[in-house]
C-alpha cells in the first residue's frame, strides 16, 4: 500500500475549503488517510496532486468524493441494548413532560438507524407524535436513505440485532424482498424530514428532545469534537438527551460538564446546563 | 526464570502491538498471566472476536491477566504500562499524538477490528520503536501490517508455526516479508521478561 503524506492531505483540505466550503481539516487523520487512499485506489489516481486537480475541475466529482470520503457503514438497531434502553428508559421518561417527541439524527448515513427509531416508535404507538429530522452531509447517501433499499445479506443481520433489541414483531414485517432487494415499508418514515446539513460548518437549526450522533464524531479530532459538541448541546432542549457511540465519551471534551452521564455503558447522556 | 537473548532488542521502544485470530487466546491468556506487573511499556491488542458480543471477551482475558484489560475509548490517550484491545466492530487506529481512534469502516481482510489497520497506525507513528507480534490465525491479517513494521525498522516476531493452533497468520507474515525472531508462546513471554529488564 503507498503511503500518503499530511502536507499532501492538508493542501488537498485547502483546496476543498476554498472551493467548496467543506471543511476536512480537522477530521482525525487516520481513517482520513485511508479514505483518502481508498479513493486514489476506486479512481486510479496517481496520487493526491492528480486527485485534488480533479476535485479542483470536476464539481461534479466533488460530489463522489464526498460519499466516498464519509463512512457509511451502519446496521439497523446496531448495539441492541442501546435501543432497548431508548424505548424502556429514555423515551417513557420525555413522554413524562411531553406528548411529542423531537429527534434529530445527525449523520443518518444510510438511514439504517433512522428505521431503527421509527420501527421502536411505531411498536410504542408514539410514531405518529414523533417528529424526526434526519441529516447527512452527503447527497447521495440521503438520497439511498429515503430510497430505503438494502440488501439481503445487511438484513440478515439487521435482523439479528432487532431479536437481540427484542422488537415486538419480525423485522420482515417491515420489508419486502424483490429482486434479492429489501425495500423498507416507507411508510415508516414519511414523516421523517431527511436533509442536508455539514455538522462542522452547518448552523444550529433548531432544539430537540433527543439528539442521536452515533458513531459519527470518531472521523473528527478531539478539537472538531469540541466544536461539533457544542453545536449538539444547542440542538438539545435542557433535560434532553445526546446518545453518542457506546465507544465514544465525553470525558476529554470541554463541554462535559454540561452534561449528566444517564447510561454509561451506551453512552446516553441528558443536558442539564444551557 | 533464565535468561534469552533477543537480536535487535533495545531500550527505546515505545509500545507493543498484538495480533492473533483463531487459536491465539489460550497464547494470549498465557501472555497477559505472566508479564510483569510494571511492564512498561503499552501493550495493544487487536484479536478478531465476534462483532456482535460487546461483552465478555475482555472478561475472559482479564482473569488471569496480571494487569487491567482495557477497551479503549475513541480518542484515548495511550499511557505507558497499560493493556489495550480493539474493541468489538471497531478499527482500532494510533494517531500522531499517542492516543486511539476508532472507525466503523469496511471490514478489512473481512474483519473488523483489522490488524492490518491497527498495525499500520501504530507502525506510522511509532516508527522504528515499535514491537510487533503477530500470533495463530486462519486468515491473512496481520500480514501486511507486519510487513509494515518490518520496512518502518521496527521489531518483529511472530508465533513459532509448530506452536500454532492454526498457523496460516504468522506463516502469511513470514511469506511477504523478513520476521526478525519466530518464538514459540512461551519465549514470547521471555522477551516481555528481556524487554522489562532492558527498561530497569
Amino acid at each position: 500500500m503507498q503511503e500518503i503524506h499530511i502536507v499532501d492531505i492538508r493542501k488537498l483540505t485547502e483546496i476543498i475549503k476554498t472551493k467548496y466550503g467543506y471543511d476536512f481539516t480537522n477530521y482525525a487523520i487516520s481513517s482520513f488517510k485511508r479514505r483518502i487512499l481508498r479513493i486514489l485506489e476506486l479512481y486510479k489516481f496517481s496520487g493526491v496532486d492528480a486527485l485534488a486537480k480533479k476535485i479542483t475541475d470536476d464539481p461534479v466529482f466533488f460530489e463522489e468524493f464526498i460519499s466516498e470520503i464519509t463512512v457509511n457503514v451502519t446496521e439497523m438497531f446496531r448495539d441492541p441494548s442501546f435501543w432497548r434502553i431508548l424505548r424502556d428508559k429514555i423515551l417513557p421518561n420525555i413522554l413524562l413532560n411531553h406528548k411529542r417527541v423531537s429527534i434529530w439524527h445527525a449523520g443518518c448515513s444510510s438511514g439504517e438507524e433512522v428505521y431503527s427509531i421509527a420501527i421502536l416508535l411505531k411498536e410504542m404507538g408514539i410514531l405518529e407524535d414523533s417528529k424526526i429530522i434526519a441529516t447527512d452531509i452527503d447527497d447521495r447517501i440521503l438520497e439511498r436513505a429515503r430510497s430505503g433499499v438494502y440488501t439481503v445479506k445487511n438484513m440478515e443481520l439487521n435482523e439479528k440485532n432487532y431479536v437481540r433489541f427484542r422488537g415486538e414483531n419480525e423485522l420482515n414485517k417491515y420489508f419486502e424482498v424483490k429482486n434479492g432487494l429489501a425495500y423498507m415499508d416507507k411508510s415508516l418514515v414519511k414523516d421523517v424530514s431527511y436533509r442536508k446539513h455539514d455538522l462542522v460548518n452547518g448552523i444550529v437549526f433548531n432544539k430537540f428532545d433527543i439528539v442521536l450522533c452515533r458513531n459519527v464524531m470518531i472521523y473528527f479530532n478531539q478539537n472538531l469534537q469540541n466544536d461539533v459538541l457544542k453545536k449538539l448541546h444547542e440542538s438539545i432542549f435542557k433535560y434532553g438527551y445526546l446518545a453518542i457511540g457506546s465507544k465514544e465519551s465525553l470525558i476529554w471534551c470541554e463541554i462535559a460538564n454540561k452534561f449528566i452521564v444517564v447510561n454509561n455503558e451506551e453512552k446516553i447522556y441528558k443536558k442539564i446546563k444551557e | 526464570m533464565n535468561h534469552m537473548k533477543f537480536q535487535g532488542l533495545h531500550n527505546n521502544f515505545k509500545a507493543i502491538v498484538i495480533g492473533g485470530s483463531a487459536g491465539s487466546f489460550q497464547g494470549i491468556t498465557k501472555i497477559l498471566s505472566q508479564i510483569p506487573g510494571d511492564f512498561p511499556l503499552p501493550v495493544i491488542m487487536c484479536l478478531h472476536r465476534l462483532k456482535h458480543v460487546r461483552n465478555g471477551f475482555i472478561e475472559a482475558l482479564s482473569i488471569k491477566s496480571i494487569k487491567d484489560v482495557i477497551e479503549p475509548y475513541d480518542k484515548e490517550p495511550i499511557k505507558r504500562g497499560k493493556v489495550y484491545l480493539a474493541p468489538a466492530n471497531y478499527h482500532l487506529s494510533i494517531e500522531l499524538g499517542h492516543y486511539f481512534s476508532l472507525s466503523t469502516e469496511e471490514m478489512v481482510n473481512n474483519s473488523r477490528p483489522s490488524i492490518d489497520i491497527t498495525m499500520e497506525t501504530a507502525s506510522y507513528v511509532y516508527k522504528n520503536k515499535l514491537i510487533g507480534i503477530l500470533l495463530s490465525g486462519a486468515n491473512k491479517d496481520g500480514a501486511l501490517g507486519m510487513k509494515r513494521i518490518k520496512d518502518s525498522g521496527g521489531f518483529t516476531v511472530v508465533q513459532d508455526l509448530a506452536d500454532c493452533m492454526i498457523d496460516t497468520m504468522p506463516a502469511a507474515a513470514l511469506e511477504i516479508t523478513k520476521i526478525d525472531h519466530t518464538l514459540t508462546v512461551d519465549n514470547i513471554i521471555k522477551l516481555f521478561f528481556e524487554i522489562h529488564n532492558l527498561y530497569k
